[in-house]
């Protein structure tokens, strides 16, 4: 047992790059009355550089994620729909349309081709600005594999009710659109308060992070946008404007702040799209002033 | 005699009367600091002397008080207790907002309510406004710390990054699941167990009067969750029937507030597997209740829950944590309401005629 614990703290203490593991010690006989639906996680396998794969913990039971039938409540159904809510944003999101998860009606989730994972899932969505819900069917698979890969996602929702936006879009793209002058931060401030001036530029933070969360998706990350830090307005290219945003994501399994550089477009016609992305390095060597050795 | 009784009874109401008025001018829907948050302690306690005591328990890493409010009827013999912390991390503003409403509330309900009363004779309320108080007023700081989770102490030799997350740091299967090694994760557990300042000041504290607590009740957000031990998923609580089930009433009563759903769980089904909480090692302790609330929202605003959502928030929470305390008093003092309702009155009574015949 002491070996172990030594074997599995060396591992953590090389493994770069990786904020979690999910660890278990010799597993006991589990109460598995307590937990009727969902079965034990599996023990991750971390790589250390220049060694093999070293299988940190093995499992008495059977070494699977959750499969079938799943509880709705429970993280692995729930975290597969935050990537829906990230899909559909990305798809149908605007400075007036941002989409919730609401609740997870039902889920499966089998094992598939290359290790992968696929989820069958049904939720209800719900719209920020118009609070209408909607009940969405979807499919969300992970790629497996040892290269971390964006998970695809199928999804088709009752109407995705258009309640109508253009109006307001279009008017918001007019106002910016021949002077490119936004410039505002800390959306929302330490409060919780954004101008109401500046919610649609809130929104449409939301709905680019949507982007990077969902090409950052696995089974074992649950993001939210944090806030907007800030976001600058560039010059209109082709009809559409175009913003640069500074963006803090919060991820609830590590826990940690993200943070990400974005180029956005939009116009009514075009959507959102993200042009360019960078992940910024955290810099925790601010806190301590520059100076001092 | 019964001029003397009423004489006094009219002494109580008035006294009662005016802590009501000061109260009142202290905002519980807005966000305090932590000099205003301390400063609303001594002036709780000051307008209550008959049932509130600060109790300075602890000193965090840079060397500031972690004080409490006791909160009770002094009856001279040794009490149940319940126990409740509020932000443990920094930037969850929502939960110290909800301790200070909820000290407000069980004060107030008071002056009214016979089964508070009832309560409050059995009971003790230990309440901790603010846990992580470094961490809390690195957060009030500016801009950049607002996010900021863990205490302030600095990291191990060779590392840069500081603070220990505080609900890693607990002796309770420490180290061993949901934690980082790394001394810059926001989930690094520490050097060892209970090595933070104010993990070690609760773990006193709380260890040294551990068969008097009934309830552990610790506030965080976000996720609208009641999470029930253990965080381990090897281990289940003796009593996980139980706290699901009264988790479940409480989520239900929560419910009937604002119409917010709050999911009931353990961590590793609902949330994630994790070790060293502070809610693991109280039920470890043999602590009968221990919850942790996830408090509003969902994600939409995260940390940064706006303003006018703390008053709803608080509501909520409070009537959540209300069905708790109650199952644990009722299941501890089986006596009925009305038993106890009289004893209480009989009580009240000669306070009175103390008063009156002090006068």
């Amino acid at each position: 047992m002491g070996l172990r614990i030594v074997v599995f703290l060396a591992v953590l203490v090389v493994v770069t790059g990786s904020p979690t593991v999910t660890i278990r010690p010799e597993a006991a006989s589990e109460d598995t009355s307590a937990h009727p639906n969902s079965l034990p996680e599996t023990a991750e396998e971390t790589e250390t550089p220049g060694q093999q794969k070293v299988s940190i913990v093995e499992e008495l039971e059977e070494d699977v994620m959750a499969t079938g039938k799943l509880n709705p409540n429970h993280y692995p159904a729930q975290r597969a729909a935050k990537v829906v809510q990230h899909y559909l944003n990305t798809r149908y999101g605007s400075p007036y349309r941002v989409f919730f998860l609401h609740r997870v009606h039902s889920g499966n989730a089998e094992d598939v081709a290359d290790s992968g994972r696929k989820y069958q899932l049904e939720i209800s969505v719900q719209d920020l600005i118009s609070t209408n819900t909607e009940k969405c069917s979807a499919e969300v698979l992970f790629p497996g594999g040892e290269q971390q890969r964006s998970p695809h996602v199928q999804a088709s929702c009752e109407e995705l009710r258009k309640i109508d936006t253009k109006a307001q879009e279009e008017a918001l793209y007019q106002q910016y659109k021949t002077n490119p002058s936004l410039l505002a931060a800390h959306l929302p401030d330490s409060y919780g308060h954004i101008n109401p001036e500046m919610k649609p530029f809130w929104h449409l933070g939301a709905v680019a992070s949507s982007f990077i969360m969902l090409n950052e998706s696995t089974e074992n990350t649950l993001f939210n946008m944090a806030q907007v830090a800030n976001v600058t307005q560039l010059a209109t290219e082709n009809d559409q404007l175009r913003f640069d945003y500074h963006i803090l994501l919060h991820e609830m399994v590590s826990q940690d702040i993200i943070h990400w550089k974005l180029q956005v477009s939009w116009s009514p016609s075009g959507g959102v799209k993200v042009l360019q992305m960078e992940q910024l390095p955290h810099c925790h060597h601010c806190e301590k002033p520059p100076n001092t050795n | 005699m019964i001029n003397s009784v009423g004489l006094g009874f009219v002494v109580l109401l008035s006294a009662m009367g005016a802590a009501t008025i000061e109260r009142a001018e202290y905002d519980y829907y807005r966000y305090h600091p932590m000099p205003e948050i301390f400063k609303w302690m001594l002036q709780i306690a000051e307008d209550h002397s008959d049932l509130v005591t600060i109790v300075n328990y602890g000193l965090s890493y840079e060397m500031r008080t972690i004080s409490l409010l006791k909160i009770g009827l002094n009856t001279g013999e040794k009490k149940k207790a319940i126990w409740m912390d509020c932000g443990i991390h920094a930037r969850e503003w929502i939960a110290p907002a909800f301790c200070q409403y909820f000290v407000k509330q069980i004060l107030q309900s008071y002056q009214t309510d016979p089964k508070m009363q009832e309560m409050m004779k059995n009971m003790d309320f230990y309440v901790t406004p603010v846990l992580n108080v470094d961490g809390y007023i690195y957060s009030w700081k500016d801009n950049t710390t607002r996010l900021w989770r863990k205490n302030r102490s600095p990291g191990p030799s060779g590392c840069d990054c500081y603070g220990t997350d505080l609900n890693r740091n607990f002796d309770a299967n420490w180290g061993t699941v949901g934690v980082s090694f790394n001394c810059c994760s926001n989930i690094y557990c520490g050097s060892k167990p209970v090595s933070e300042p104010e993990a070690q000041a609760v773990a006193d504290f709380v260890g040294r009067r551990k068969d008097d607590f009934l309830c552990f009740l610790t506030i965080h957000s976000y996720g609208q969750l009641l999470l029930v031990p253990y965080g381990h998923p090897n281990f289940t609580a003796s009593n996980y029937d139980e706290l699901m089930k009264v988790g479940l009433a409480a989520a239900d009563a929560i419910k009937k507030v604002h119409g917010k759903n709050y999911t009931v769980g353990t961590s590793p089904d609902i949330l994630y597997p994790n070790s060293g909480s502070s809610r693991d090692w109280a039920r470890m302790q043999g602590i009968p209740f221990t919850y942790t609330f996830e408090l509003r929202d969902d994600g939409t605003f995260g940390f940064k829950l706006p303003e006018n959502q703390i008053q709803p928030t608080c509501e909520e929470a409070y009537q959540g944590a209300l069905h708790i305390i109650t199952h644990a008093h009722d299941k501890t003092f089986s006596s009925a309401v009305a038993t106890a309702a009289a004893t209480l009155w009989t009580m009240l009574v000669a306070v009175g005629v103390t008063c009156a015949t002090q006068m």
